[in-house]
């Protein structure tokens, strides 16, 4: 029996983005829905009760939250093709630790910037290279977090560079020149098909955030 | 060769008592260190320099940070014996969310009850329940979150325990009242020699939080 995957997503969400590179990386076919985050669907609610939040991949009518789970499920149901965790359990337990950074300090730091003014965001810039100053030391001169080939801490980390224009933009000023390379690595895995065909326009996240910070009072 | 194992912890951390529990059900002899966490030693900086936090695990002089990291990381490399996760990967993915979900929402209910007054207190207190109730609610019927045997979850979960008289003091709060089941399978885990061996006396704990309270002016 042929296996059914659907994939609730939000096209802008870095969260989201992590699960569509794994799917393509792994080659497997899947129903795409766009959730609308102001009017959840019934199906996100039911799927996902706890959390009600996006991404959510159903497989064979069976939910599964929180990106870097859903990554690590992906990985151990398709096994059998191109592997997105290292096989040693030290490599492993050491890109599972390089994905968690990634996800209790980039998302956090990157919407203070583009949600406050002042010092704030002054302190939240500051704090954004400290995070990717650190980030660019973890790399040192691999060409990728995961050795020589893309993996599970560059899968987790590449989806925010869409949002670069955006946070640069409204926090002015310029990554490339404070990390450049953070930025040299970006544009090597753009190089992967299936980061490329993923990731969204940046000018298309900007016109996104842009309409969020309206929303919020900001512009 | 024979395996190094050292545990940089602190007695009272519940995150550190996850460790020791994995470590005692895999039957694995380990040298324990003691942190004091306001002079930190020169070993845990080195072998923790990001978060400069316990628990590490000191594998054979390598270091693994992140309590749910290390746990997983002692079942893969001790993996012929007393599995701590499930086989399957929806199992797995599972249990990894509702570990996630107590790493969330846990630890932050338990400081908002312990650090303030008045009303933010009470809203900490109900936002307890809510999550405990939450918790009833995925442990339903069975003996264990795992199901018939000790696993992840309850691993995850289990420590807070031996903080509950303290947060029922400091709260003016009744756990069992509001979550039998939870009290109920609490005194199941500590059944286990491992749990009963790791977790602190609940006083001790107690004397411990009003300890760091009057330090931080909060009684």
């Amino acid at each position: 029996m042929a296996d059914e995957l659907v994939l609730l997503d939000f096209w802008p969400s870095m969260f989201g983005m992590r699960v569509r590179i794994a799917l393509a990386e792994k080659g497997i076919e899947y129903e795409y829905k766009e959730e609308d985050l102001r009017n959840k669907s019934p199906l996100l609610l039911e799927m996902n009760p706890i959390h009600k939040k996006i991404p959510v991949l159903i497989h064979n009518g069976k939910p599964v939250c929180e990106s870097l789970i859903i990554v690590q499920y992906i990985d151990e149901v398709w096994r059998d093709r191109s592997p997105l965790l290292p096989t040693d359990p030290y490599q492993r337990a050491h890109a599972r630790f390089w994905a968690d950074y990634v996800d209790k300090k980039v998302y956090e730091v990157s919407r203070k910037i583009w949600t406050t003014k002042g010092e704030e965001k002054e302190a939240g810039k500051k704090e954004f290279f400290e995070i990717f100053k650190t980030l660019e030391g973890e790399l040192g001169d691999k060409p990728y977090f995961g050795g020589e080939t893309f993996g599970f801490v560059d899968l987790s980390l590449i989806p925010f560079y869409s949002w670069f224009h955006a946070i640069e933009t409204f926090g002015e000023f310029n990554i490339e020149a404070e990390c450049p390379k953070i930025v040299a690595w970006a544009k090597r895995c753009l190089q992967i098909e299936t980061v490329a065909k993923t990731l969204p326009d940046q000018k298309k996240v900007y016109e996104f955030v842009g309409q969020m910070r309206k929303r919020f009072g900001l512009e």
